[in-house]
């Protein structure tokens, strides 16, 4: 250990080697048989249950935690994958406590529902790690489909699509496949390089190639794969990020929250990935919570979200806003930049205090100034490299286009969620089987 | 605090909860430790003929259910009589009763059919100074086998013999432990009675196998790729026994027969219940064997409470329910109630709803938001939907006022009426 969390500047080795493994293990640990048995008796298997509602991907949830209550959670896992062929990652990245576990009855009844994310991991890792993959391709249908993005919307098309015999070339910009899961979500979640070993699983059903490198509108053109493919599917995610519209924002040590969590996600050695003595992160989101906790676990001294608004408003949710506390990360509400200070790098950040009123957001006279050698965007990503023609609605793409469909982050409508992507991305092989059935 | 002080056929001791014959009692150190946590009472575990003791399997003798978290709600088990020395026994049994004055010390036997075994095992536990001998009728494992146990327990002529027997070459009181595999309790309890018996124990365990290996397609408890039935208690065989005490209490040709009640007595609420069915006392097993000796602290603090809050001592709780157990020709027909949900303690499950309407009378219905509510038109009262319903008294049975018409009859709540006045009773048309 050569510098530790006092060291000033971006400085990579602030921890004892020992101290990243731990850190960075998992977040919540797995259940075990007996741990999983307990949680799923607790599941009163609710006629018409609400958790099945309020899931994205409407997976049979009293259904598989019944399975796994009788010693069946292989089969649990098929009623998963059924729903959701990223039940694995979901299980591990959903924000359950808005979804699934808000809607449980037990958390009306008692404040404390059905551990749902946690015995569907259970049941998909079980089953992974039996080498389980309960989907059968059907008879080469010899149509050919083009997706582009191997996110969670482009993975969950690509499969669904394959099951039902057609060829499925994928196209993703980035050397590996996995989108968000692979480059975009916390390291503590998904350890065990799981997002990679899920990809592989996934690819079992057959049929599916995947070509990494290659970007739309620099590589191949929608016009060309139109021609080539008898549908495309995009699930390019939102590859830009807002800017900070903040003076000093092009200062060293600025710079955007989602390409510190890829870059992290890509380092083989937590040690030599330099973070800040004083890191400041600017938004409200999940990316805010995941880039302020992982630079804490990373030994930065201290490290601080500023939110604009006030705590209701943060789209992270209460979990995670308590996942980042417990972490030793400060949260500051209502608060704007002003000003990135310091000489060519980053030295500190100059905050206005902000009123939500009827007319917007207005920044009052009130400042302060925190210490920061690195500072963290994360105020929202943006739709980017998305090919002409398409429409757009509220900065997304509008839907279904002659032989074009969308899904995940790029398309309007649902949450950025990777659970609501798998759901659009499988919704959309279903309805582009459908149409090439009947040519 | 209530007195808990017991006189059960004159063999007193401070509480009324005992331990019954098993395998917690089969020696002076199980039953001392017995004694210090607090136990009434033993009934030492089954002591057999002079000569070698049994032999018991070297296997696995137990198997269990259980509900989540492992919690054991059913056991069964294949051991035998007790496996030691009948003279270590007797002397042990000395021992302890000396020691322990003030606790009852009752003693289990089972020996062959014949008056000389009977006679010849009475005299040589005269000296131990216990209190009692119970006649163990009911072992239906192993034992049952070489024509004891209960083969003598399903057979009333043999129960009524060997119980003359016993109280013709004894003068200590005498229980009869009965089992509960037969079809009728009565017999037994009224050969017990009538050959003498001071008192009956019951139940003894229940012929079962509590599981299946799938794998290697045996019984459980499994030795070497075979099982046998062994006999079942616990929490789960309690509402069996319930039954069968309460008969022995009402019936005319046994009630005031003095009832030892055992069967997956677990708690002071369980020993509560077998006392207001007429059981003098109970004895208990199961649960020691779950949790250890300790429990008994709870079931006296639980029963001493519970009579305090009703202001009845341990005598008045006896038999106190047996006269509102009757048969179903005498149940109030004209007492209608129906189901009503609390919306304010549901939490939307829906289980009620699923139940009423796949398996019952389609009598709750179920809004798009979730609301569930009872047609009073259709519920039967049938209590169903009570009983799925996973919040405690949020549903519950509200019984229609006299006078007022039942939606689903159009008839008025009437009088009371059952069916032997019944015009749909065809003995009742006969009679005309």
């Amino acid at each position: 250990m050569s510098n530790t969390p006092l060291t000033p500047g971006i400085v990579a080795n602030r921890l004892p080697s020992q101290a990243y493994a731990q850190n960075f293990g998992d977040h919540e640990a797995p259940l075990d048989r007996h741990e999983a048995r307990v949680a799923a008796d607790r599941c009163y298997f609710c006629h018409d249950a609400p958790c099945i509602t309020a899931c994205p991907t409407s997976i049979d949830i009293p259904l598989f935690i019944r399975q796994i209550a009788t010693g069946t959670p292989e089969a649990a896992a098929t009623t998963i994958w059924t729903q959701n062929i990223l039940g694995g990652m979901c299980a591990r990245v959903c924000p359950t406590e808005t979804l699934c576990e808000e809607a449980c009855v037990r958390e009306a009844a008692e404040g404390k529902p059905v551990e749902i994310g946690r015995l569907q991991r259970f049941a998909t890792d079980v089953a992974m790690a039996k080498g389980l993959h309960p989907f059968e391709r059907a008879a080469s249908t010899g149509k050919r489909v083009a997706v582009v993005g191997a996110g969670p919307a482009g993975l969950a098309c690509a499969h669904r699509l394959a099951m039902h015999g057609h060829d499925v070339v994928v196209l993703e910009r980035r050397p590996k496949a996995g989108g968000l899961n692979e480059y975009g979500i916390a390291s503590y979640k998904a350890t065990g390089d799981f997002a990679q070993k899920e990809v592989d699983w996934l690819l079992q059903i057959g049929g599916i190639e995947i070509r990494t490198g290659v970007e739309l509108g620099r590589d191949v053109s929608l016009a060309q794969l139109e021609a080539d493919y008898d549908a495309v599917f995009l699930g390019i995610g939102l590859a830009g990020v807002n800017a900070l519209r903040a003076e000093g924002e092009d200062k060293a040590g600025v710079r955007d929250a989602v390409d510190f969590i890829a870059e992290l996600r890509q380092t083989a050695d937590l040690s030599m990935l330099p973070v800040g003595r004083d890191v400041v992160v600017i938004g409200g989101g999940m990316t805010a919570v995941d880039a302020a906790v992982q630079s804490k676990l990373l030994g930065a001294e201290t490290v601080t979200i500023v939110y604009r608004r006030g705590q209701d408003k943060m789209s992270a949710s209460g979990y995670e806003q308590d996942h980042a506390v417990q972490a030793g990360v400060r949260i500051i509400h209502n608060a704007a930049p002003l000003r990135v200070i310091g000489n060519g790098a980053s030295q500190a950040v100059e905050f206005a205090y902000t009123q939500d009123g009827p007319d917007g957001l207005r920044l009052l006279s009130e400042t302060f100034t925190l210490k920061a050698d690195q500072v963290f965007k994360a105020i929202g990503q943006t739709l980017s490299g998305a090919p002409q023609g398409l429409a757009v609605s509220g900065g997304k793409l509008a839907g279904h286009q002659g032989k074009v469909w969308v899904g995940g982050d790029c398309a309007a409508g649902g949450e950025d969620l990777t659970v609501t992507a798998v759901a659009e991305g499988r919704d959309a092989a279903e309805a582009i089987h459908a149409i090439l059935l009947n040519h | 605090m209530a007195n808990l002080a017991s006189d059960f056929i004159g063999i007193k001791s401070p509480n009324p909860f005992w331990l019954a014959s098993a395998p917690p009692t089969d020696k002076k150190y199980n039953v001392e430790r017995a004694f210090e946590a607090g136990w009434g009472g033993v009934v030492w575990k089954t002591l057999g003929s002079e000569g070698p003791p049994v032999v018991n399997v070297n296997g696995p003798r137990y198997g269990a259910i259980w509900g989540a978290d492992r919690r054991l709600l059913g056991l069964n088990n294949i051991e035998l009589i007790t496996d030691r020395p009948l003279e270590v026994n007797l002397q042990e049994i000395k021992e302890v009763k000396r020691k322990w004055k003030d606790r009852a010390l009752v003693i289990s036997l089972m020996v062959p059919c014949d008056e000389e075994s009977w006679k010849d095992i009475l005299h040589r536990i005269e000296d131990t100074e216990a209190d009692g001998v119970e006649l163990n009728f009911g072992c239906p494992h192993g034992m049952a086998e070489r024509g004891m146990g209960s083969a003598v327990g399903q057979v009333p002529e043999y129960i009524e013999m060997v119980t003359r027997w016993v109280k013709k070459h004894s003068r200590m009181p005498c229980i009869v432990k009965l089992t509960p595999n037969i079809t009728n309790i009565l017999g037994p309890a009224g050969a017990a009675k009538a050959g003498g018996a001071d008192a009956v124990s019951l139940i003894n365990t229940i012929n079962s196998i509590t599981s299946v290996n799938l794998d290697d397609y045996s019984p459980e408890p499994m030795i070497d790729g075979k099982g046998t039935h062994g006999g079942y208690c616990g929490p789960a065989v309690k509402p069996i026994a319930l039954n069968m005490v309460a008969e022995i209490a009402r019936s005319a040709e046994t009630r005031g027969l003095p009832i030892s009640g055992i069967g997956g007595v677990t708690t002071w609420r369980d020993a509560a219940e077998f006392m207001a069915l007429g059981a003098g006392n109970v004895q208990v097993c199961t649960a020691a064997m779950t949790y250890g000796f300790k429990i008994v602290q709870e079931m006296i603090s639980g029963l001493s409470q519970y009579l305090d809050d009703k202001q009845i001592g341990l005598s008045d709780l006896v038999g106190r329910a047996v006269p509102n157990v009757t048969d179903w020709q005498y149940l109030n027909l004209n007492y209608v109630t129906k189901a009503h949900i609390n919306q304010d303690d549901c939490i939307k499950c829906g289980r009620c709803y699923a139940a009423c309407e796949d398996t019952s009378h389609q009598a709750i219905a179920m809004s798009p938001e979730r609301l569930f509510t009872v047609k009073d038109e259709e519920c039967v009262a049938c209590n169903l939907c009570v009983n799925v319903c996973p919040v405690d008294n949020c549903i519950t049975m509200v019984p229609m006022a006299k006078g007022t018409v039942d939606p689903r009859t159009g008839r008025k709540v009437g009088d009371y009426a059952n069916w032997t006045t019944h015009p749909n009773n065809p003995s009742v048309q006969a009679a005309e």
